[in-house]
């Protein structure tokens, strides 16, 4: 099992993933944006940062890079991709996944660590049973997502919720529980199909017990095990 | 040359938190009169002059200058010297 993990000019989360697949046990490696060739990669992670320095919108010129056409195209017949953080804002941005990331309703920067929800969906890459509580931390300044009614609607038929934001005993606040205020309280959503998966918290921050937990390891195993089960 | 002005703005409906932001400040400056504010994007380009130029500039407000999916823009011919 190989994960490749694009750098962009501005991650700075690339190490922290690549530190969590192999802890867990799986070879993963650097790809550059300028490159056109992931063959050789079993799931593909776009990491979080700020690349091309967030201008025109975040995700706005990354996804042009030409790294992106050979992840579409590798989306596309079924490969696993997920996107954490800035990553999640640049397959928005490629229509890897609808909707799109808005500036934190207060404005602020946020940094802490928060409780989410898995919703039953059919992302490929977690598998928890619906209502499981996860402690993991986000940090972001534009993860207010935000899609139309119709959109909404069609991608809660389908299954494409994955992750909400809740309060600490897993309900939701009627005045939502979303910190940068995400349509409904909205942290992770997949494709269709369930390959690819876009979420804000950094799941890869909470893989190693020596650095505050180990709720994020899920993220990462379950895809692992989909793929060697499939290989067999 | 022709040189264009882009106004980029949010869609009707999305929620435009600088925009709700100035509002709540002017409120509290004792502008009672501010009904609503929404702040957008202001750009500039210039490009070489052709029957297609404007058609290509609303091509790259569709690609990259704008998200289709939030905002709406406007496209201004501009003869005035930068």
């Amino acid at each position: 099992m190989k994960f490749g993990v694009v750098i962009f000019p501005g991650s700075n989360c690339e190490q922290d993933v690549i530190h969590a697949v192999r802890l867990l046990g799986h070879e993963a490696s650097f790809v550059w944006h300028g490159d056109t060739d992931i063959s050789g990669f079993d799931a593909m992670v776009l990491p979080g940062g700020f690349s091309y320095g967030d201008y025109i919108r975040t995700g706005a010129v990354a996804r042009f890079s030409p790294v992106m056409a050979e992840v579409a195209r590798f989306a596309e017949k079924g490969g696993p991709v997920i996107g954490i953080c800035n990553g999640f804002q640049i397959l928005c941005e490629a229509h890897l996944l609808p909707g799109a990331l808005l500036r934190n309703q207060g404005l602020k920067f946020l940094c802490e660590t928060v409780t989410l929800r898995v919703e039953a969906s059919a992302c490929q890459w977690l598998d928890l049973p619906e209502g499981t509580l996860v402690r993991v931390p986000i940090n972001h300044n534009e993860g207010n997502y935000i899609c139309d009614a119709e959109t909404l609607a069609h991608m809660e038929a389908k299954g494409q919720i994955v992750l909400r934001y809740c309060e600490a005993d897993g309900s939701r606040s009627a005045s939502g529980s979303a910190p940068n205020g995400a349509l409904d309280d909205i942290a992770g959503i997949c494709n269709e199909a369930g390959n690819v998966f876009g979420l804000m918290p950094h799941p890869e921050r909470v893989c190693d017990p020596a650095v505050g937990g180990t709720d994020g390891q899920a993220f990462f195993t379950a895809i692992a095990r989909r793929l060697s089960e499939v290989a067999s | 040359m022709a040189r264009y002005e882009i106004f980029v703005t949010y869609k009707k409906g999305i929620f435009d938190p600088p925009g709700a932001t100035a509002e709540r400040a002017l409120a509290n400056l004792g502008y009672d009169e501010v009904g609503s504010v929404k702040i957008g994007k202001y750009i500039q380009i210039e490009v070489a002059d052709g029957p297609n130029a404007l058609m290509r500039v609303r091509e790259m407000c569709d690609k990259l200058l704008a998200n289709p999916v939030i905002e709406d823009y406007r496209i201004q011919s501009d003869e005035k010297d930068w």
